[in-house]
């Protein structure tokens, strides 16, 4: 009888953080299925092998190191240098996961840390301790735990995983979190959600959604297996894209009622004939309620 | 000539000529043998292009649309600033008022004066597509390069193409005392001032 491989050994290491990648990893419904692969090193919420100081004494290795958070020089972790830290693990492991938008590109923390950064970019530039380091980018704020999961599991069956320029796996960031969206029909129609919530109008003109401009999987793989964001009736904020977070969070920037931006791929001209020809029909069933307010 | 492109111009021959019948005469009062007749084609043989006279005011206005909309891409795609554009924009519609006079006047007399005509298969922007789109795009770079205020898009489009639209209404009414090129420069200068950024 074959024996079983060796369980990988993974390290869980936080930069500067909410926890939100940490908290929304423990909802990936088959997490039970994926920690049997791994030797949990260290977690901070999962039962682990080690404690932090142990871990902080650097004289093991690693074959995953999963970091989530931005990276800040003078932080410490376990009464070392998150740097010389990251140095030593990063160095032996054959694979290195950033997990959520800060890992990523820097994120929310970033924004307020000049020195800050990611683990491999700062926004969408090569840059910060692993810049030289093949680093898988797993963006999100937090990270989908289906996309974690998957890229664990890609990883334990040592397969390969594509990536886009963002160092982001393909298969889950190919797609824009528009595709998928149940509010596609009334984008083609230009027929806007008047107020958070409903399950009737698109959201793109006046509450600020970025499904057409993001690179996610959100709405092809829901979250904890039911919905979304659109699909609960609130805009996507592009938390997957390196210059998140962006300002106004809940406006489509626009410029004399015709938006700054549209949807990528498609030149402006093309978009602004498509809708101006849309805006022309009413479709009655779009346009009104589709269940009324008891 | 190859037959289509024989057919082809013979069609544009029926446009051009519809249009300035049109525009002379009036929509309801010109005839489809009026313009087989002038075209120098059977009544029969004009069916063969257009099924009806609406299709054929139809198409007109798309034809113009399309002009139009090409004429302000072109100075869309220049790599001037908006003062500039809208100098060239009033410049290429006054050049077309004064030489291509039943385009514009077709625009105006026919197609926003007799709006039942192109109910179905004309609404909102379908028919001026191209030439709304190209106009859209110019007021967004403005804008968004800090040269334009932002405003809501009919109003804007209101002031310069209404403005201009007078201008040419009064022209084809020979109530100018001066030709349309003598009042570029102070039209565009205005357009500007009132849609610039504060
Ligand atoms: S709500 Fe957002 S993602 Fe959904 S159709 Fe509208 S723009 Fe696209």
């Amino acid at each position: 009888m074959p024996s079983r491989p060796r369980k990988l050994r993974l390290l869980w290491l936080q930069g500067v953080t909410c926890n939100g990648n940490s908290h929304a990893f423990l909802n990936l419904p088959w997490l039970d299925a994926l920690l049997e692969r791994f030797d949990i090193m260290y977690h901070p919420l999962l039962p682990s092998l080690y404690s932090l100081e142990a871990v902080a004494a650097c004289d093991m290795t690693c074959d995953v190191l999963v970091f989530e958070g931005a990276f800040a020089p003078g932080l410490r972790r376990g009464e070392k240098g998150l740097g010389a830290l990251l140095e030593h693990y990063a160095q032996q492991a054959s694979y290195v996961v950033a997990a959520g938008s800060c890992a990523s590109f820097g994120g929310m923390f970033k924004d307020a840390m000049p020195e800050g950064s990611g683990l491999a970019f700062v926004h969408d530039k090569p840059g910060g301790p692993l810049a030289r380091q093949g680093v898988i980018n797993l963006s999100g704020c937090p990270v989908h735990p289906e996309w974690l999961g998957y890229a664990l599991m890609m990883i334990a069956d040592n397969e390969t995983i594509a990536l886009d320029a963002l160092h982001r796996p393909k298969a889950l960031y190919s797609h824009l979190a528009h595709d998928g969206c149940l509010r596609n029909e009334y984008f083609e129609w230009k027929v806007d959600a008047k107020q958070f919530g409903q399950k009737e109008g698109c959201l793109f003109y006046e509450q600020g959604c970025r499904g057409p401009l993001t690179h996610a999987s959100c709405n092809r793989t829901l979250w904890n297996e039911v919905s979304s964001k659109m699909r609960v009736g609130t805009p996507c904020f592009g938390c997957t894209e390196p210059d998140f977070p962006r300002r106004n969070l809940f406006e489509t920037k626009t410029n004399m009622s015709i938006p700054e931006e549209v949807p990528i791929g498609v030149t402006k001209r093309s978009y602004l004939t498509l809708t101006g020809i849309a805006k022309s029909f009413r479709v009655q069933r779009l346009e009104s309620r589709l269940i009324e307010d008891e | 000539m190859a037959r289509s492109s024989k057919k082809e111009a013979r069609k544009e021959s029926i446009i051009t000529t519809a249009l300035k019948l049109f525009s002379e005469k009036g929509f309801y009062t010109t005839t489809i043998p009026d313009i087989a007749e002038k075209v120098g084609m059977s009544v029969g043989n004009f069916y063969n292009y257009f099924s009806s006279k609406d299709i054929l005011a139809k198409e007109l206005i798309m034809y113009i649309s399309s002009y139009l909309g090409a004429r302000i891409r072109e100075i869309n795609e220049r790599p001037v600033d908006a003062k500039t554009k809208i100098a060239a924009i009033v410049s290429m519609y006054f050049e077309m008022a004064t030489e291509k006079p039943e385009m514009i006047e077709y625009f105006l007399r026919v197609y926003l004066s007799n709006r039942e005509v192109f109910g179905e298969g004309c609404e909102g922007m379908v028919c001026v597509s191209p030439f709304i789109t190209e106009l859209m795009l110019f007021f967004e770079s403005g804008v968004a390069s800090g040269e334009l205020r932002d405003q809501d898009f009919f109003s804007a489009f209101g002031l310069f193409m209404g403005y201009l639209g007078g201008m040419v209404f009064l022209f084809g009414e020979k109530i100018l005392p001066e030709p349309l090129s003598y009042y570029e420069a102070s039209i565009a200068e205005n357009i500007y001032h009132a849609l610039k950024a504060p």
